[in-house]
This record gives C-alpha cells, structure tokens and sequence, in this order.
C-alpha cells in the first residue's frame, strides 16, 4: 500500500528523498490515529479498543451512560485540543527554524510564548476592565488574538534585533531570545501582582501548561489559527527551502524573500500564541519533532511542515497521555513530559556530532 | 542584453562604486578584476538585481530591473555566489533541485542531475551538503546556478550567469573545467559575468574584460588591450609584471584550458 501511495512521488534515483518523504508521511498518519485512540482511551476510566471503534462508527450501545459522557464531555475535546496544540507547537518550531535558518530555534526557548504568554496575562487581568471592550466584542476569540499579538511583537523583535544582513547567529539568537523572553516575564511579574485570586488561579495555569482545560469553546477558539498556519505551508514550503541558502540566494532563486519572512512571522505568532492561550506554555515540542523528522526524512520543508504538524500532534497527545497516567489520580504538567523529552535534544543539537550550535552557522 | 548606466552605490558615506555604466552581450565572457574592496561584488549585485542602486539604473532587455518579479528574473538568470554554509543537511542533489525548481522546470529532478554531472559530480547526489568539502560545495552551488539556466538562450531571449569568484576554492584542474563551462554557456548565445582575482585565469578566459578600482571603471575591452603594465601598476601597485618570466630557479605553472 505504501509503495502505492508513493508511486506519483517516485523518486529519480539517488539523493532524492522524495518517497523517504512520502513514507515517513503515511507512518506520522498512522502513529496520530493511534495516538487519538490512546488518548481516548486511558485515564481513570479506561475505555476498551472495541468499544471505542464501536464508539467512533456510530455504534455506542456498548458503553455505559458513564463511560459516554467522559468521552463527548472530556476525552474528545482534550484529544482535539491536544492534536491542534501539538501541531502547531511543532510547525510553528519548524517555520522559525527555516526563518532563521538555525535548529535550534524554538518558540519556548527564544521567548515568543513568554510573549504569548504575557498578552494571555495582560488578557486576564484587564480583561475585566481596560480592556473590556475589547473583550465583549472579540470573545471567545479575545485570549487568543491577545496572545497572538504578544508572540508577534517578540517574534518580530527578535527578527529585528538578532539578525543581521539576513543572518542570525545562534548566540545572537538564544542571547536575544533570553532577554526578550525575561523582559515579557518581568512584565508578567508585575501585572500578577495586580491580580485578584481568581486570576492568579488562571495564571498559574499558563506558566506550568496543561489540556486539562479543554472544552470545545477552547477547541474552536484556537482551530482557526491552526487552520490559517496549516493552510500557508504549501505556500511558503519552497521559499523556506532556498532561504537556507541565504537571503541573497533565495531571491535570485525567484523568492520574494522580505514577503515570505513577514508571512512566516505572522504564522508562527499565530500558531504559537494561539496553543499558548489555550493550554499554557509546552516546551520543547517544536524542537524534538522538526529534529527528529530532519533525521528521518531529511530537511525539505515540503515534507517537514506537514511531517511535524502531525508528528506533533501525535507527541502531545502521547505526552498527555503519560502525563495523566503514570502518577494517576494526580495528574502531572505536561510541560514536565516534554521536557524530559526535549531538553535532551535541545542539549544534543546544541553539543552535537557535527557541533551545529558550538560553530555557530549562520 | 544586461545595461548598467551611471550606477552608484554609496553605504556609510563611501561610494562602493561610482557612476558605472557596463553592457553585458550575449556570446561574450565577460570578467570583472580589480583590488579588495574595488566594488566587484557590489556591480554584480547591483546588475543581479539584488542590491537597488542610489542612482541610475539597470535593464534587462529594455526591462528596468527594479520592475521586474523575482520569479521572472530567476528565469533570465542564475547566481553563483561565493561560499555557501548550511545549517541542515541537504543533498547535493536537493540544493541542484533548488534551481531547478526556480526554472520553472518539469522534472526538477532530471535536471539537477544533469547539473551535477555538468560540474563533475555524478554519484555525488546523495552526500549531504556540508560533509562535503569547500570545493565540492562551490561545484554544487555552480551546479544550482546551472540547472537554473540550463539553457543559454530561452524563447530567443538570451540567459545570463553570474559568477563571484567561480575558483576560489577549486583546485587547477576544475578551476579550468568550471569556466570552461562557463565559456560553452557565452558561445552558445548566453552572457556571463565572472569576477575573478587571477589575472591569468581572466586573461585566458574573458572576451570582454572590466577593470575596476575604488568603484570606478579603469579600463575595459578585449584582454590584449586591457591588461598592461601601465593598468597592472597603478590598480595593483606591482610594477612590470606583464609577461615576465619569473627568476630561474622559479618553478610557474600556468594553467591553460584545453580547447585554444
């Protein structure tokens, strides 16, 4: 079936990845199927394989009224909730990483969901208030926006300071991104203490991250953003491929490359700042999968963009799973899971067999 | 063809290059020499249509170059710049494939390939770009700039390549072999601009050569004319070099191409 999928991508002999490609695809599918029906499945009330499926195709006379309203009122959106987080934590790593043409750039790491962050707590705290208008006339999509524009500024800031004639040097990247990411913090520290407890309660869930939330008022707020990011891949696959040549190369390869990175940066805004607002700062997501799908199917981003939306989707929704079922009843962080996943790549990338981060390329 | 008129560029208050004016022809092989720093990258630039001048302007086929769309001028002409580093690990044939793409081309793949043989490097296809060495990586690159304008002469309009030190870090052997390629692409209608730093190399090669100090154009025409002891000395402040034979004892090799 796989050798038949990938038959209009044949590839045309050697150092073409194209079917590598188109596999590693097909499996990313089925691994997301698989981790949806986990997801569905674990957790205090385990719901069986059989009854699941016999769930999902109409059929669910087999489960109690319990076991029903779990699912419909608390698995499905979590699961819904999980694949759209994951993904986009995972593309919005990969697009920033070809912007600036480093690996070891991440949305958690340079301080854009600090700055997502931070607009979701600016969201909270004066929502009632200042910005109550505003909030009224936005509503379910009022955190969300709020939180897109917070990565905006950070992610266009860091643009801005950390690169220059078109290069960012990692040091100037991570330097940046820490200072960048400290300020919003700062910033954060303040407006808590403004505070009542009601929304202290509220930002104390955004700093440690968590599906534990979802509803499906969560789901459709963030389900457009996602849909605007995924959407943009076709568009913006190529532009990124040569841009890893640099600036000058890519526009004499054709591409209007100020255009292409004013796209980019919105759409990692977006797909950052929007997950932020719905389940919190997880780290480490958008690092791991890019990383791990360049290994496995090489650094083409008309592979790698679609790959790490759904090899995302498939690690949160895993990583939720453990986080709510190895110290059951308590439920753990879930940016704890992917952190012990993550901060060893992130290690690994930046020590390296080939030193990537230690040589600091362009 | 490719008109530069009156083109100045100035950056920090210094003019990079100053009231230059310079017509590429097709079938010609043209070179740029010229010090550090005389302003040879930047007239490349500006005539690739990468860098917008302060003043004049520049045209393809009539066409001001600031008008045109990126993906049109890809189509005219291809790049090769100097270095090139990666931060991940493409293949060779995947960074020959980027031109092509840029072509417009309907199997890509076929045609970078064919690049990459062009330049020396059949079986070469699967190594990741920077595993290789610094030659082999400019060969890929020369490789890209090819299969972008596989053809020198597209719909009767002729294609241009323009080369920033095509040898820089090649060994003698596809030092000759890259230009040589280079000089098929001028002979079969195409325009070539090449910025080189050996005289001899330049002078083997360039129909049409540029002189170029402190961003002005010293001198220009066919080698012969150009290249002197009087030009030597004052661009280059070494006196009477022009085909002297070094000292005895001195061993020179001089690299010639095959085919005159």
């Amino acid at each position: 079936m796989m050798k038949a999928l990938a038959m209009p991508f044949r590839n045309t002999g050697e150092g073409d990845r194209t079917s590598q490609g188109v596999l590693v695809i097909v499996l990313l599918v089925v691994l997301l199927i698989a981790a949806c029906l986990l997801s569905l499945g674990v957790g205090p009330t385990g719901v069986g394989l059989r009854d699941l499926f016999a769930y999902l195709t109409g059929n669910g006379d087999s489960l109690t009224t319990q076991e029903r309203v779990i699912l419909e009122a608390v698995r499905l959106p979590r699961t819904a909730l999980g694949l759209l987080v994951g993904a986009g934590l995972a593309v919005s790593g990969a697009m920033m990483q070809g912007l600036f043409r480093n690996p070891l750039a991440d949305p958690g790491i340079v301080g854009v969901t600090s700055g997502a962050g931070l607009a979701a707590v600016l969201a909270i705290v004066l929502g009632g208030t200042v910005l109550a208008p505003v909030s009224m006339l936005l509503g379910n999509q009022f955190l969300p926006l709020m939180a897109f524009f917070g990565g905006l500024i950070n992610t266009w800031m860091l643009y801005v300071i950390a690169t220059r004639d078109g290069r960012t040097s990692t040091t100037a990247l991570i330097l940046c991104g820490i200072a960048i990411g400290a300020l919003s913090g700062a910033f954060m520290g303040l407006l808590i203490v403004m505070a009542d407890d009601r929304q202290l309660r509220d930002i104390t869930f955004w700093s440690l991250g968590s599906l534990g939330g979802a509803t499906y008022g969560r789901v459709l707020s963030i389900l457009p953003f996602i849909v605007f990011v995924m959407a943009i891949i076709p568009f913006v696959a190529r532009g990124l491929d040569a841009l890893v040549l640099g600036d000058a190369a890519a526009f004499h390869m054709g591409v209007p490359v100020q255009r292409l990175k004013r796209i980019v940066i919105v759409a990692v805004a977006a797909a950052c700042g929007s997950t932020v607002a719905v389940a919190g700062s997880i780290g480490f997501v958008g690092i791991v999968v890019p990383h791990l799908l360049r290994l496995a199917m090489g650094p083409s981003h008309r592979f790698l963009l679609p790959g790490s939306a759904l090899g995302g989707g498939a690690l949160l929704l895993i990583a939720d799973a453990v986080a709510r079922t190895v110290a059951a009843p308590a439920e753990l962080p879930i940016g704890v899971i992917t952190a012990l996943f993550g901060a060893p790549v992130f290690l690994f990338l930046l020590i390296g067999r080939n030193g990537i981060g230690m040589r600091d390329l362009p | 063809m490719i008109r530069a008129e009156n083109v100045t560029v100035s950056r920090a208050g210094r003019k990079l290059i100053d009231q230059v004016s310079l017509t590429l022809e097709p079938g010609r092989f043209s070179v740029v020499i010229g010090p550090n720093g005389a302003g040879k990258s930047t007239l490349m630039k500006v005539l690739s249509g990468e860098m917008v001048p302060d003043s004049g302007h520049v045209s393809y086929y009539g066409a001001d170059v600031a008008a045109c769309k990126p993906v049109d001028l890809a189509r005219r002409r291809a790049v090769l710049p100097q270095a090139t580093q990666l931060a991940f690990p493409f293949s060779a044939l995947e960074i020959a494939r980027m031109g092509a793409v840029a072509n417009g081309s309907l199997n890509p793949g076929e045609e970078a390939r064919k690049a990459l043989a062009r330049v020396g490097l059949r079986g070469f296809e699967s190594r990741p770009y920077p595993s290789m060495s610094g030659g082999e990586q400019q060969r890929v690159q020369f490789a890209r700039a090819l299969a972008q304008v596989p053809r020198a002469v597209v719909d009767g309009v002729p294609c241009a390549l323009f080369l920033d030190e095509p040898t820089a870090s090649l060994d003698l052997g596809h030092q000759i072999s890259v230009l040589e390629t280079a000089r098929d692409f001028a002979a079969a209608g195409g325009m070539v601009l090449a910025i080189l730093h050996d005289l001899n190399l330049a002078a083997e090669f360039a129909d049409h050569l540029v002189v170029l100090n402190h961003g002005c154009v010293v001198a220009e025409g066919p080698c012969h004319d150009t290249v002197s002891d009087e030009m030597i000395a004052s661009v280059y402040g070494i006196a009477g070099a022009v085909g002297r034979v070094p000292a005895a004892h001195v061993p020179y090799v001089l690299p010639q191409s095959r085919h005159r």
